[in-house]
């Protein structure tokens, strides 16, 4: 397998003097083994090399990719971006380059994802799908092993080992699903007899769904809509460069959020899957987005720090030029709060087990549309009543977790899918005061 | 090239496969971005690979490799081929291919300016002067503009003698201004909300005349901070054209897939209200709706003349006067459901699965035109250009928000209203549907980020469209 470090030193060699050098080299096995009505129907895997070099020569700024790393295919590349850097106009905010900065080599990687095989991710997958119990099962489970680099012409360099496994399905009655999801570094650590027996608990107790009439109700999350409002303050928010443009709801400094709330972006903490430093190089580290319902900060690549005044937080990424730096390892702080107790101090509301299709309407007031799946429930006198069909919300997403908004924080963290990418954010229950269901099933 | 593929082939027989294809993918593309007359992206990527698929008794298994050496093809072929072996654990039933013409064939883009021979230079200059347009309106925050092309050889292989070279050509952009109000911001777009892509050359930007436009897109923009809030309730809805494709891409385009009519999709994006048994006499909407998949349309993004399990690009009727009477399949879906294949396989470069994807699913035209329909209606809004878009698992209930709306009273366009919305339910919506453009107004709008499957793929697709009107929807739904 290709060696990283060595590929992304040659091409900072190749460019030499003649302009400043950024390079990124990622290698790594992505399997994926997915199934539907109850048996395994794609079944993937792909050994890749993504290359990824940006140069500023003159001030004038290009970037290339590339999937080979061979001595050849490395020099196109370099001459290539200096050909299509000379086309540029001088780049007046161009940032320059990370300064060298010790970052001992990561390790987040785990042997059981590492040496994963076909045969054990359909093993895992049939676990799954026997534990419902002759329901129609459908997921995924998955893993990718990697290993990045990165150097600069500055003298930065940078290395990291990582990994990622996940299993995610839902279960079918026919009438109803329910779903489950776990995300790990290791391998070892997916259990698919307990995922599946969670889907199929959920699909079962969701039948004989009834049609709740639109309005306003309490709620209660679990982790993954959590995940997909995080997903969203995040991109649209505490993004630095939508900060930078006015497009972003931060006010810093302000009470914005319930004093519940705490968000924070923590890479390297437990549970991080394998980025030690960003497309940049800055190093990674533990980063306050809101604390107690105050928001601290907005996050920043060198571009959008050098705008802002600020420095660069660590948080570039591959599109951030265009779509602004991202916080990729977003916890949402747990509370104490057991589910069953959140769910016992309701007296009337709703019970969410999964966002689907949410999209912002407006990007400054955070206004959301999406529908609920794969579970939802009425609350009735601090108990589950019964299944509710999947209903429609129109709803501003700081205004929910607004202060006082926010009644209960489970002690549920983990990974959730945010329908947004797997492992990206870690998140508990919570209990909502309100929430903007604007349809139903019927319309 | 087609050693590559087939080098693939081979192995993964010899390693027991009793079907395998493969695909030798040479990819290149260019993407710029100019911001308030900064470039804040340009990059030119190229990936090279080959991704091979073997059946297996009912089983499947795809392995894409970069590696081009001898060894690692053969490699890709049998880890394939294992893969599929793997897939056995949790079998399902068997998995036929549906027959298709064995063919050895070429195919490439018609098209008079490869895209990426125009000079980095004068696209930059191009997009520089749009954004320059767009802020000689103060209002205006961010002026956006961009473009993008890609360069696609496909060599594909398989096992039952298909030799297929395929070269595609897709090219677009577009812009869009910003205005930022105190607690909301405003953006308006051309030529639609994601920019304009066809298959074709840099003609296709040229065709759309960016300058030309930016002036009259930067005042709209700047004239949403001052407009009305949607009027809120049923009304008669009059959609433009490249919203009503993006409503024909979500509430039918994939509805139609067999394979998330199969279940295949369950999990992620979801299944369809569509059953199989009522093929042929489910009504999906009005008299006036005809639809069709056609991967043919010259010039349309979803294009091309084979797709990615060698089946010939075709013409498939999907609805038929409002009689849903097609669907979009490929070989194995095909053969499960009893239909003949339709050639709409495709994946997302050569390291991924091929799987169903839409080709061009558009609304034949009517004999309406948008003035007739405004003229004709006593009370309604008008929506233009897309904003955000939300539709359940079964893609039924949907909720689409629009850039700009004006008020229609008594056949006449009032004043302009903000944040624009509408809501329903696929079945009742096209029901609705009660006026159609003509052929004047009729565009091939395409869709450059349509995802599915796991591990995403990111298709490129087309909806011919025309302005439609719609009785009675639900409008100005707010959070």
């Amino acid at each position: 397998m290709t060696d990283p470090r060595k590929a992304a030193d040659r091409l900072v060699e190749i460019i030499g003097s003649r302009g400043e050098a950024e390079a990124t080299v990622a290698v790594g096995r992505l399997e994926l083994t997915r199934f539907a009505n109850s048996f395994i129907h794609q079944n993937v895997g792909e050994e890749y090399v993504n290359v990824r070099l940006r140069v500023a020569a003159g001030g004038r700024v290009a970037t290339v990719t590339g999937n080979r790393a061979d001595d050849a295919a490395l020099s196109k590349l370099a001459e290539a971006a200096l050909v299509v850097a000379a086309t540029q106009p001088v780049d007046e905010d161009w940032p320059g380059l990370t300064a060298p900065v010790k970052i001992a080599p990561a390790d987040f990687s785990h042997a059981s994802t590492n040496g994963a095989t076909p045969a054990g991710r359909a093993a895992a997958v049939k676990a799954f799908v026997d534990a419902g119990k002759g329901l129609s099962a459908a997921g995924f489970c998955d893993t990718d092993a990697f290993e990045t680099a990165f150097a600069n012409s500055a003298g930065h360099r940078a290395s990291a080992r990582g990994s990622r496994a996940t299993i995610d399905g839902i279960h079918q009655t026919g009438e109803s699903a329910g779903a489950a999801h776990q995300t790990s570094n290791a391998f070892a650590d997916l259990d698919g007899v307990a995922a599946g027996a969670l889907a199929a608990d959920r699909a079962r107790r969701g039948m004989h769904a009834f049609d709740l009439k639109p309005g306003e109700y309490e709620v209660v999350l679990a982790p993954e809509p959590v995940a997909t409002i995080a997903v969203f303050l995040d991109f649209y928010g505490l993004n630095g460069k939508a900060f930078n443009e006015g497009q972003s709801f931060v006010e810093l400094g302000a009470a914005q959020f319930d004093e519940h709330i705490t968000m924070i972006d923590d890479p390297m903490g437990p549970g991080a899957l394998g980025e030690a430093y960003d497309a940049e190089g800055t190093p990674k580290q533990s980063t306050m987005l809101i604390d107690g319902g105050i928001t601290k900060t907005v996050v920043h690549d060198r571009r959008s720090g050098r705008r802002a005044g600020a420095a660069s937080t660590g948080h570039a990424w591959a599109m951030s030029g265009s779509l602004g730096a991202l916080a990729g390892h977003v916890v949402v702080r747990p509370g104490t709060d057991t589910v069953d107790d959140m769910i016992a101090a309701v007296e009337r509301g709703v019970y969410v087990a999964t966002f689907n299709y949410c999209r912002i309407l407006d990007p400054k007031s955070q206004v959301v549309t999406g529908l609920t799946r794969n579970g939802t429930f009425m609350i009735e006198n601090g108990v589950i009543t019964g299944a509710v069909t999947n209903l429609r919300f129109t709803q501003s997403f700081v205004k929910a977790l607004g202060p006082g908004n926010v009644l209960g924080v489970g002690d549920d963290l983990r990974y959730a899918d945010s329908e947004f990418g797997q492992g990206v954010v870690r998140a508990p229950s919570l209990r909502l005061a309100a929430w903007n269901f604007t349809g139903g099933a019927g319309g | 090239m087609f050693d590559h593929a087939r080098a693939a082939v081979e192995a993964a027989l010899a390693a027991g496969a009793t079907y395998a294809d493969a695909r030798y993918v040479e990819a290149r593309d260019e993407q710029i971005e100019v911001l308030n007359g900064s470039v804040e992206q340009l990059d030119r990527g190229e990936a090279a690979g080959v991704g091979v698929r073997a059946l297996v008794g009912s089983s499947w298994g795809f392995f894409g490799t970069h590696d081009l050496s001898s060894a690692a093809l053969k490699s890709a072929g049998s880890r394939a081929t294992e893969i599929a072996k793997a897939s056995a654990v949790v079998p399902g039933k068997p998995s036929p291919l549906a027959d298709v013409p064995v063919v050895e064939a070429e195919y490439e883009t018609p098209y008079t300016e490869a895209p990426l021979e125009v000079s980095i230079s004068d696209k930059v200059d191009l997009l520089m002067a749009v954004t320059a347009a767009m802020q000689e309106v103060k209002e205006i925050r961010l002026a956006r503009a961009s473009l993008g092309a890609w360069d696609t050889h496909k060599w594909f292989v398989s096992s039952q003698g298909h030799r297929i070279h395929q070269h595609i050509v897709e090219t677009g952009g577009g812009f869009d201004a910003t205005a930022l109000g105190e607690s909301e911001t405003h953006r308006r777009s051309y030529p639609q909300s994601f920019g304009q892509f066809e298959t074709g050359g840099f003609e296709v930007v040229r065709r759309w005349d960016f300058l030309g436009n930016a002036p009259r897109i930067a005042d709209e923009a700047a004239a949403l901070l001052t407009a009305a809030d949607c009027p809120e309730g049923e009304m008669t809805l009059i959609l433009e054209a490249s919203q009503l494709a993006l409503q024909i891409h979500e509430s039918v385009g994939h509805a139609i897939e067999l394979d998330r009519i199969l279940g295949w999709e369950a999990a992620f994006a979801g299944t369809s209200h569509l059953e199989l048994a009522k093929l042929g006499t489910h009504r999906y909407g009005s008299e006036l709706m005809n639809i069709t998949a056609d991967a043919t349309l010259r010039g349309a993004l979803g294009t091309f003349g084979f797709d990615d399990e060698g089946t010939p690009a075709q013409r498939v009727p999907i609805v038929d006067r409002g009689r849903w009477v097609g669907v979009l399949s490929g070989r194995d879906s095909a053969a499960i459901a009893g239909l003949p294949p339709g050639g709409m396989v495709r994946a997302d470069g050569y390291a991924r699965l091929p799987m169903v994807r839409m080709t061009n699913v558009g609304l034949l035209p009517g004999d309406s035109s948008l003035e007739e329909m405004i003229a004709d209606t006593e009370r309604g809004v008008f929506m233009s250009t897309n904003r955000s878009w939300s539709i359940d698992d079964k893609r039924l209930n949907f909720q689409f928000g629009c850039e700009l709306g004006w008020e229609i009273r008594k056949g006449k366009l009032g004043r302009m209203v903000k944040n624009p919305t509408y809501t329903g339910i696929t079945p009742k919506f096209w029901a609705q549907l009660d006026r159609l453009g003509g052929q004047d107004e009729w565009v091939h709008w395409g869709t450059p980020n349509c995802g599915k499957g796991q591990p995403m793929q990111v298709a490129h697709t087309g909806h011919s469209a025309s302005p439609g009107r719609f009785a009675e929807v639900r409008v100005g739904v707010k959070g």
